[in-house]
């Protein structure tokens, strides 16, 4: 296979081991691999995939260029990720679940939210984390490995349900597999054989702590075994091969051949290019050479090598597609520059209904805003 | 940021923010103790998300600053065993609002070993974690959920307001046989300088600060809201007359409760100011003390100025959750003019 060190002139990491059970579809520019089987996907469904990634990799690089103008708080970034976020969202039916975390922009846009949606939290208002009620993405996970139990859960009620056309596809990061949380949630669904993926994006580090700081164990993939459910390790810098597992993966949860087990562990070995957020500086804790060997799989080059290789995009396609991703990302940005709130909003949707007390609070508040101006409340608590 | 460095030149002092005077009181104590080790998430090569252990991973080495796996309740659980051997774990959450997975080893556990064992197994130990509001940071990372430790007994709390306390509670935090939650207020870990001892020194456990003398009225707080509620009462006394008192718990757990109550005999009034929520928050506790120790001297209601019984919002509105100034002042006021 070609994640080994092709050129022979750079050191190839450690996590990128040449090994027999990682799944390929494209080799390191994009080529078909020899042995491989490409997933019965229509053009059309490519080039959406296609673009999908591209906006994702304008929308990270967007962001962190308001962030650094001070138009967005905290962000995760996900470049070197996009491939394997859109790709498995792509892969969801509609009636499917998804899990996001904090990184899973591109997951959740794939599979239905708007990308207004995804600015607002990082401008402040929690209005974007607001789902729409056709669209099946639950709000993101802060808290690390929380959502593992969860998304069994709901799997299990779908399956207790008779609701067994519907799969629950929940992200996690490597370093969650450390934490409590990530083992129950993949016991239960082992016990109760609930229709659930859960995709394990190994991007190598935990803010500053590397995979090998996160388990003993060779391949996180492996960790399913212990569970009794199916694991996958898959390039996740390669979309197509991520498509193709991710789709099988979430076919045989819901539909299960004799024998099958419904859950799988799929680990998607991928790469964080970029800093854990902006808040972080990866030069502290990591040599930057290893990020130049995985930049020559960046998954947004090696889908469109293949698109073109395959005679499905061309350069007047390419750019009509470009224009058509900065002008969605432009006006999504200002719409949610737009957003507005009151404060208000801080006793909304605690309960159904505000409580007695809770209302004095903010009746307390609204008298004080009068009293005195919006401004004595902004000055700065120090 | 100033390194350890500084600590070796000989000087008395040093102008330090509150993370550098909690990196150099970590730094001194491991110097002092080799049982003192440093764990958590991050806390090793990259020095802490805030950079509060920073460069202690350079000069103590990895098995005294040790980068753990993300897990609070193995952080937590592994702590309590470390502590079993006669080691001094100082462990890291890296947010408050990041703990509750290491809930259960704290309060079942860290809490409880000594009672349990009728004294024969204790757990010295230090938990340190950022908390609170103001720093418009995403969701879950503004906690300030304080009430919850000091309903447990068996634990201490400590949350210091200055760069000198935050490195003399530390120390007396790590000399201390049980364990002690260390609530460190990340809205001021850089707002602000001050001359800390490069000499180890301690502040003791037992006792409440008194940040600024007055004889109207008590205002009790702890932290970050330490500053609005000192720059509130200057405030009143220039343009009201308005003589207030600020009493910085320092120790929130156990109490200082004769602190409390001698401030509260000489003022007859009291305000209470945190941003935790209302209900259940810490304020209750004061006022219910106060009342008991000292209700013959009460002249006014007592006022709690607080953050909402609600989530904290997002950063777009955090503002108007966090008692301000100008809340406290009026809070005061409605209290002096009762
Ligand atoms: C329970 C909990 N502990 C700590 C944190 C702080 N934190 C945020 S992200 C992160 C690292 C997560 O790494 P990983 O699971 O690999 O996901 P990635 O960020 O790499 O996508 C940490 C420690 C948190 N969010 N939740």
């Amino acid at each position: 296979m070609n994640m080994k060190n092709e050129a022979g002139s750079k050191d190839v990491p450690a996590t990128v081991r040449e090994d027999s059970d990682l799944v390929q579809v494209l080799d390191a520019e994009g080529n078909v691999l020899p042995q491989a089987s490409v997933p019965d996907i229509s053009d059309r469904r490519l080039l959406e995939l296609y673009e999908t990634i591209k906006l994702a990799r304008h929308f990270d690089q967007r962001a962190i260029s308001f962030q650094r103008q001070g138009r967005l708080a905290t962000y995760a970034p996900m470049t070197g990720q996009e491939g394997s976020q859109v790709a498995t969202s792509l892969a969801l039916a509609e009636q499917d679940w998804l899990f996001p975390t904090y990184r899973e922009h591109a997951a959740k846009y794939a599979h239905g939210m708007d990308l207004t949606s995804l600015f607002e939290p990082l401008r402040g208002y929690r209005e974007g984390y607001a789902i729409p009620d056709d669209v099946n993405v639950m709000p993101e996970y802060i808290p690390i490995a929380t959502q593992v139990p969860q998304a069994m859960g709901m799997a299990w009620g779908h399956k207790l349900q008779g609701k067994t056309d519907t799969a629950v596809l929940c992200h996690l990061g490597d370093g969650a597999t450390s934490e409590g949380d990530f083992h129950e949630g993949l016991n239960f669904a082992g016990v109760f054989d609930v229709p659930a993926v859960f995709v394990c994006n190994n991007n190598q580090w935990a803010i500053s702590v590397p995979r090998e700081r996160q388990t003993a164990s060779e391949t996180i993939a492996e960790k399913a075994q212990a569970y009794g459910i199916d694991g996958v390790r898959v390039d996740g810098l390669d979309p197509l091969a991520v498509y193709k597992v991710a789709s099988e993966a979430l076919e045989k949860a819901r539909n299960p051949g004799p024998g099958e087990l419904r859950p799988t562990l799929i680990e998607s070995v991928q790469y964080r290019f970029g800093a854990h957020t902006t808040a972080d500086d990866p030069s502290v804790y990591r040599d930057e050479s290893e990020e130049e060997v995985w930049r020559d799989r960046d998954p947004v080059d090696r889908i469109e090598t293949y698109l073109y290789n395959e005679g499905i995009l061309d350069s007047d396609l390419e750019s009509e597609i470009q224009d058509r991703i900065e002008q969605e990302v432009s006006e999504a940005i200002e719409t949610a520059e737009q957003t507005e709130t009151s404060p208000d909003n801080i006793v909304e949707h605690v309960y159904e209904d505000v409580p007695a007390r809770l209302e004095e609070q903010r009746d307390e508040l609204n008298r004080l805003r009068e009293k005195y101006d919006d401004g004595a409340f902004s000055e700065v608590l120090e | 940021m100033s390194s350890t460095a500084s600590t070796q030149t000989g000087q008395k002092a040093q102008s330090l923010t509150l993370v550098e005077a909690i990196q150099d009181g970590l730094y001194t104590e491991m110097s002092q103790d080799d049982t003192v080790v440093v764990l958590g998430e991050d806390v090793g090569k990259n020095g802490g998300v805030f950079r509060a252990t920073d460069q202690l991973y350079e000069e103590f080495g990895e098995d005294r600053v040790i980068d753990t796996p993300l897990a609070e309740a193995g952080i937590i659980g592994a702590s309590i065993g470390l502590a079993q051997t006669g080691m001094k774990p100082v462990p890291e959450m890296q947010f408050m609002g990041f703990m509750y997975p290491a809930f259960d080893q704290i309060v079942s556990h860290a809490a409880r070993l000594r009672s349990r064992s009728q004294g024969q197994y204790s757990v010295p130990m230090v938990i340190r974690a950022p908390y609170g509001g103001g720093i418009r940071a995403p969701e879950h990372h503004s906690e300030s959920k304080e009430a919850f430790f000091v309903h447990e007994p068996g634990l201490k709390v400590v949350s210091p307001s200055t760069p000198y306390d935050a490195k003399g509670l530390l120390a007396a935090s790590i000399h201390d046989p049980d364990p002690v939650i260390f609530l460190e207020p990340k809205l001021i870990y850089r707002a602000f300088r001050e001359d800390v001892p490069t000499k180890p020194y301690e502040v003791s456990l037992n006792e409440a600060a008194v940040r600024r003398e007055g004889s109207d009225i008590s205002v009790y707080t702890w932290g970050a809201m330490t500053r609005p509620a000192l720059i509130a009462a200057e405030n009143l006394s220039q343009s009201h007359g308005i003589d207030v008192e600020v009493i910085d718990l320092r120790t929130l757990s156990p109490l200082d409760i004769e602190t409390i109550t001698e401030s509260f005999k000489k003022t007859g009034r009291a305000a209470i100011v945190h941003e935790a929520p209302k209900t259940g928050g810490l304020g209750a506790e004061i006022a219910t003390t106060i009342q008991e120790e000292a209700l013959v001297h009460q002249e006014a209601p007592i006022k709690r100025i607080a953050g909402f019984d609600a989530p904290m919002p997002l950063h777009s509105l955090e503002d108007y959750y966090l008692p301000q100034a100008v809340r406290i002042q009026d809070g005061i006021r409605e209290t002096v003019d009762f």
